[in-house]
């Protein structure tokens, strides 16, 4: 088993398509929400749309880390790498990503020293390795990224490598949930909840959307037949009139979550009062800082950060893609002035915004083309 | 981002104790293992990577279960197309 080509099956996809079909009553459509951009990415590579019936609609959520961070975040990221002596470290995602003052891409070609990396622990090896500078990770990613972030924190401490630091733009997705489920203009009949996040929080912080909203979510794999089940799991539970948290991923995400990843976190991170999300404004408690005993290693003491709020540019409608208000064609900029080369909002620029998905896999024309047809 | 990978478990350091070497479909590579604490871990095992990381053991016997679930639904679904078939004159 490689647990990857077994659950891309055809035969049992459509076998699911079927099942899906023939739980959905006639004349009643289904907006389900995948909350996190991995799967928007899976339901856009492998087509996924194709499989469901049209009554059954997924909607986009907040949850591709590299689309919530704010523009203003990434000019203090930049601030910190034009500081004399300091390296910047980022996850290739992260480079083209818009702020005020343009990119890390375009700081780097201004002389700013901004390596990619894979893993924190790449930025950690770089301060040993260049003592004489300062080696600034940043940070960002959900509940997933996180302990990765505070073991690579833990073991510079441990191993005394104080021109390490991290600039800390974790965020939580409960939160961006909540804002979700509080948002009036959006009707969702239930969740995809995000497979890798759970691995770490586990199923039981979702039970508050079964109980106090009535809104089933099913923690959901990452291949195509894991997002088929759970949808199916989703029109099960609507048609036996259940609303339940249930984890069609249980190979990888245990019900109580990863003890270890949760107690990493809470050693070196705390929930910020509020934080703001690109598109979805300020949210409170919903990012996490480096507490006080770590502030050696904490990038915002150490350095001055202008920390001024920038507004998206007009164009811009990434806060209602995120929102899953509009679909990413519907956006006016969409693959004219807005493309991955030249993004204007964050959605375009990681494989896992759902405009770039939409971009990179023709959805664009076929959607066009589906919707041209019908009238 | 969030995306993470399968790998299989092939070796164990024990310098620092705390990095193991996983297989991704053929590369190698290095990887962190410390956020498995307690999980009795051996070669053959198989962990989501996520940036350097194991995040999660994978189970096998919940995978197998569920490509089960799905292989009955599938015949079960290959069995009433038949009957369907059959049935139309
Ligand atoms: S097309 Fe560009 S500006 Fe419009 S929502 Fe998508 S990423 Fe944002």
């Amino acid at each position: 088993m490689r647990f990857v080509d077994e659950f891309r099956d055809a035969g049992k996809a459509r076998a699911l398509a079927a099942r899906i079909a023939a739980l959905c009553e006639p004349g009643r459509s289904y907006r389900f929400m995948e909350v996190c951009g991995g799967h928007t990415h899976t339901i856009y590579k492998h087509g996924i749309e194709d499989f469901l019936p049209e009554a059954v609609r997924l909607v986009h959520g907040p949850g591709c880390p590299v689309c919530v961070i704010p523009m203003g975040r990434v000019d203090d990221a930049i601030a910190i790498a034009r500081q004399p002596d300091v390296i910047m470290t980022s996850f290739g995602d992260m480079m083209r990503v818009p702020g005020g003052q343009g990119s890390f891409f375009d700081a780097k070609a201004a002389g700013a020293d901004i390596r990619m990396v894979y893993s924190p622990l790449d930025a950690l090896k770089i301060a040993r390795a260049e003592p004489g500078k300062r080696v600034v990770f940043m940070a960002i990613g959900f509940e997933t990224t996180a302990p990765s972030t505070a073991m690579t924190v833990l073991r510079a401490a441990a191993d005394g490598v104080d021109n390490f630091a991290v600039f800390c733009n974790h965020v939580m997705i409960i939160p961006a949930i909540k804002a979700i489920l509080d948002s009036p203009d959006l009707r969702l009949d239930g969740f995809l909840g995000p497979g890798h996040v759970s691995a770490v929080i586990g199923c039981r912080p979702y039970e508050f959307i079964a109980r106090d909203h009535g809104r089933p979510l099913v923690c959901a794999g990452f291949e195509p037949l894991d997002i088929l089940q759970s949808v199916h799991l989703l029109l099960r539970q609507l048609a036996e009139g259940r609303a339940q948290v249930e984890n069609q991923y249980s190979r990888v995400v245990p019900w109580d979550g990863n003890p270890k990843a949760l107690r990493v976190i809470g050693e070196v991170m705390e929930p910020r009062p509020y934080f703001e999300w690109r598109g979805l404004g300020f949210i409170s408690h919903s990012a996490l800082r480096i507490k006080e005993a770590y502030a050696r290693f904490d990038a915002e003491r150490i350095f001055d950060l202008p920390g001024v709020r920038v507004a998206d540019p007009k164009a811009c409608q990434c806060g209602e893609v995120l929102k899953g208000v509009l679909r990413p064609w519907e956006c006016k900029v969409f693959g004219t002035a807005c493309t991955p080369e030249t993004p204007i909002g964050t959605c375009m620029v990681s494989s896992e915004g759902a405009c770039a998905a939409y971009y990179a896999f023709g959805r664009f024309s076929r959607e066009r083309v589906r919707e041209a047809s019908r009238t | 981002m969030c995306l993470g990978i399968p790998g299989e478990l092939v070796a164990f350091g024990d310098d620092p104790p705390d990095l193991a070497t996983v297989d991704v479909s053929g590369v190698r590579r290095r990887i962190n293992i410390g956020l498995l604490e307690g999980e009795d871990l051996r070669p053959g095992d198989w962990v989501l990577v996520h940036v350097g990381f194991a995040l999660s053991k994978i189970s096998e016997s919940e995978a197998q279960a569920l490509l089960q679930f799905l292989e009955d639904m599938g015949q079960a679904y290959d069995d009433e197309i038949a009957a369907f078939r059959e049935s139309s004159p």
